[in-house]
């Protein structure tokens, strides 16, 4: 066993290589590099200026400064994070690669933990300028949540991976014709994770619903945080144990799909 | 050979060090009412070049897709290298490679940029000599440092092939490999196979319709219709079979279904 292989066989080198390959991507392009900062840079101001406009004519939200531009940044961490997953693995369908990369040592866990790494690096990329921005020109200091950010960042990082998982299982065995489920899944997931509402405000019976989504219980926090100055532990832990469980659905989901992908002979084609 | 004779050739697990470099017992692929493979056994002896042969629609691509565990059977076996495939594809994978019209080479990357990401995936020793090797031998490095998507459809070919000996396989998998090659770059890859198979004792799988090219490299040729094996033997026993002087009239009289197209043709 080499010394870079770690528990069950998986070997950081092969990731380490997958890595690679989507860092000399990345560098290939300087279109895609901007454009990773580009649409978080457009959010921030938008929504920054929407802030300071309502804090100016309503109490409510004088004083509960930042929700907004908070939300702002964790839903970018949720959406950019699930993206940087989803582009990393589009970009083997659309180079027509997946073949090579199934055919090589490559195990899927290991393709997995590189897109998770990549939409880590993807979403820095993206989403600390913005925190400056918000922080020069709202001054609105996101890293002053503390270690409560570390959970929120935590809780909405799995769940973007756990969506990334599932989706890209999706165009995996459908081909590119399921591409579009990328673009827009979490968007229908955002209405019920209640990112600028509380989830008092939808109805009782879509309250249950709002509630098996963790990133309900991020937003709540958030609120919490920066509303009553409360630090919600109970909320971090409870979306903590809904994302263990979508996690493992999601890797499981993504083999039951990978499997049929091979019953069907679309890893050859991977066309439409 | 009847298929009998050959399905019992399948090798146990006791006998796996002297197994086959490929083993393929009774296999069968269905998508949904397409029969594309239809129950063929063969096994490839270590160190062989065998030619898949067969129309559009034959069932070479399944059958080499299956073999590569890109493609799960409907039913029957494949044994690569001595292991059961898929389930035992991590013990083998790394011992062999392929190269496919149906796949690419990622586009932005450079050639060397690919080159590393493959040989760090196939966990090549001396990665930079032998990268450095296999440009000067498939005269890549005129265009080492250039993007894989402007090159010609001949130097995308080498690269190709440069990726499937990258990590030096025992067992090599190619579908038409010279397709997109101009007859002078397509004699140089096949002598460059060739050398390849001596080098190593490496095994060779190719399926192409280049029937020259079948000709002049392998020495067995597997005729694939409809799912099926038709025929299974050297060339020249092939060609003496059918009463014909090349395998393309061999070829034309399977895919027409003359049984005896050489007599036909005289009257």
């Amino acid at each position: 066993m080499s010394e870079l292989t770690v528990h069950r066989g998986i070997s950081l080198h092969r990731i380490g290589a997958m890595i690679l390959r989507y860092w000399y991507l990345l560098l290939s392009s300087w279109p895609r590099l901007l454009e990773l900062l580009y649409w978080p840079a457009l959010q921030v101001i938008t929504w920054g200026f929407l802030q300071l406009y309502i804090a100016q004519n309503a109490n409510f939200f004088a004083r509960a400064g930042g929700t907004l531009i908070g939300a702002v940044i964790l839903w970018d961490i949720l959406f950019r994070g699930q993206l940087g997953f989803s582009i990393s693995f589009l970009e083997e369908m659309w180079a027509r690669n997946l073949g090579n990369l199934m055919m090589s040592p490559l195990k899927p866990i290991e393709f997995l933990l590189s897109l998770m790494i990549m939409s880590l690096i993807r979403l820095a990329i993206g989403v600390i300028p913005m925190t400056l921005l918000a922080l020069f020109l709202f001054h609105f200091n996101v890293y002053a949540l503390g270690v409560p950010l570390i959970a929120f960042f935590c809780n909405l990082i799995f769940t973007s991976w756990s969506v990334g998982i599932f989706v890209s299982g999706l165009v995996l065995r459908n081909g590119l014709g399921a591409e579009s489920i990328v673009w827009t899944l979490m968007f229908g997931i955002m209405p019920l994770a209640c990112v600028y509402y509380p989830v008092s405000v939808l109805p009782v019976w879509l309250q249950y619903v709002a509630w098996t989504l963790p990133p309900t219980y991020v937003f709540e926090g958030m609120r919490a945080l920066l509303i009553e100055n409360t630090c919600r532990t109970d909320l971090m832990l409870g979306a903590l144990a809904i994302n263990v469980v979508l996690l493992v659905a999601s890797f499981g989901a993504f083999l039951a799909l990978l499997r049929s992908a091979r019953m069907q002979g679309s890893l050859l084609s991977g066309g439409e | 050979m009847t298929e009998n004779d050959k399905a019992s050739s399948w090798p146990t697990v006791a006998d796996r060090s002297l197994s086959a470099a490929i083993a393929v017992d009774h296999l069968v692929k269905v998508y949904k009412q397409t029969r594309a493979v239809d129950d063929i056994s063969f096994s490839l002896p270590r160190g062989s070049i065998t030619g898949l042969l067969g129309g559009n629609g034959a069932g070479k691509t399944t059958t080499i897709a299956t073999i590569m565990g890109l493609v799960l059977p409907t039913s029957g076996r494949v044994q690569v290298l001595g292991h059961r495939m898929p389930e035992e594809s991590a013990s083998v994978l790394g011992r062999m490679n392929f190269e496919s019209p149906y796949v690419d080479m990622p586009m932005r990357l450079t050639v060397r940029q690919n080159l590393t990401v493959f040989g760090k995936l196939y966990a090549v020793k001396n990665l930079s000599e032998r990268i450095a090797e296999l440009a000067y031998d498939l005269d890549l490095t005129e265009f080492i440092d250039r993007a894989n998507g402007k090159l010609s459809a001949g130097q995308k070919t080498r690269v190709a092939l440069a990726k499937a000996l990258i990590n030096q396989p025992e067992l090599l998998l190619l579908d038409e490999p010279t397709a997109s090659l101009d007859p002078d770059t397509a004699d140089w890859v096949r002598g460059h196979l060739e050398r390849y198979r001596k080098a190593n004792n490496a095994t060779i799988l190719l399926a192409s319709h280049n029937m020259l090219e079948v000709e002049r490299l392998c020495d067995r040729v597997i005729i694939m219709k409809r799912g099926r094996i038709e025929d299974d033997d050297t060339p020249e026993a092939i060609m003496a079979r059918y009463n014909r002087t090349t395998l393309e009239e061999v070829f034309l009289d399977v895919a027409r279904g003359r049984v005896n197209g050489a007599q036909e043709d005289a009257r």
